[in-house]
């Protein structure tokens, strides 16, 4: 939220503002891992599809969001818990998994990254033979 | 004794203090007043609370619920936000492996006192991208008024 500025800073220059731009929370999430990929669920309450921003650069992985702000003119903070309205979080990949073929939802500001392991990577029966 | 040793200038103490003070002040803890019924930080779901000249807002930061579910209630003055989430991770699974279960689960209930001058007839809520926002008129006695001048 804009407002969150006058916030966090009631007297905020143009240095602060700075900082502000930098400064980001970081998001709670789940991982979990089956035998064909990795599930990543991070909550990001208030960001939309327009401002959620993935990331990936060799192995890693960059979850940025903005909080859309729908705060009505002339609102002046009481009490807030959520200070920063931006959200960031990043993780190192490893090789096995397949960057090239993730896929994201965002929904009611949860959002769901399938990370699937490469086709070579998948795991695979090894019969044994007797002899 | 204590204080003696904080007022002591480049005391290790004291650089303590001051540390702290100086961090406190980097992340904005001392620029806000806190309310009698604020939680630890990270408890679900966050709430922010802004005021108009025409209404109160409240915003709930609340992913991944079930909007027909929340259950919004204003009594007195105290508003009351309970809502339910279920786990996003497939249990009894063995094949899973959980690395980070970071998120939070189950039912929360969450008050937050509202001024005075609120109307409890005249609410909103709506729930997107996972916020839940409530709008509460203020009564129009309240509002502010330009009066002609003879």
């Amino acid at each position: 939220m804009s407002d969150n500025k006058q916030v966090t800073n009631p007297a905020s220059g143009s240095a602060a503002a700075v900082q502000e731009q930098q400064r980001a929370v970081l998001p709670p999430v789940d991982v979990f891992e089956d035998a064909s990929g990795i599930t990543l669920l991070a909550d990001m309450p208030g960001v939309p599809k327009e401002k959620l921003e993935l990331k990936v650069e060799g192995d890693a992985l960059l979850i940025e969001g903005d909080v859309q702000s729908h705060t009505p003119d002339g609102l002046e903070a009481l009490y807030a818990e959520l200070r920063v309205p931006r959200y960031r979080r990043s993780f190192t990949l490893s090789r096995e998994l397949d960057t090239t073929r993730i896929e994201a939802n965002l929904k009611d500001g949860v959002l769901k990254l399938r990370i699937p392991k490469q086709a070579h990577a998948q795991p695979r029966r090894i019969a044994v033979t007797a002899g | 004794m204590y204080a003696s040793l904080l007022n002591q200038p480049n005391s290790l103490f004291g650089q303590f203090d001051l540390l702290r003070r100086e961090l406190d002040q980097a992340f904005g803890v001392l620029d806000l007043p806190s309310s009698i019924r604020s939680v630890t930080p990270g408890t679900l779901p966050a709430i922010n609370v802004g005021r108009t000249p025409a209404s109160v807002e409240v915003y709930a930061f609340a992913p991944g619920l079930d909007a027909s579910k929340i259950d919004v209630s204003l009594d007195h003055g105290l508003l009351r936000i309970a809502g339910e989430r279920a786990p996003d991770i497939p249990d009894e699974d063995a094949n899973i492996h959980i690395y980070a279960h970071e998120r939070g689960t189950g039912s929360f209930s969450r008050a937050i006192s509202l001024p005075d001058d609120v109307n409890p007839d005249a609410v909103n809520a709506s729930y997107r991208d996972g916020v839940l926002q409530i709008s509460i008129a203020r009564r129009e006695s309240v509002q502010p008024k330009r009066i002609a001048v003879q």
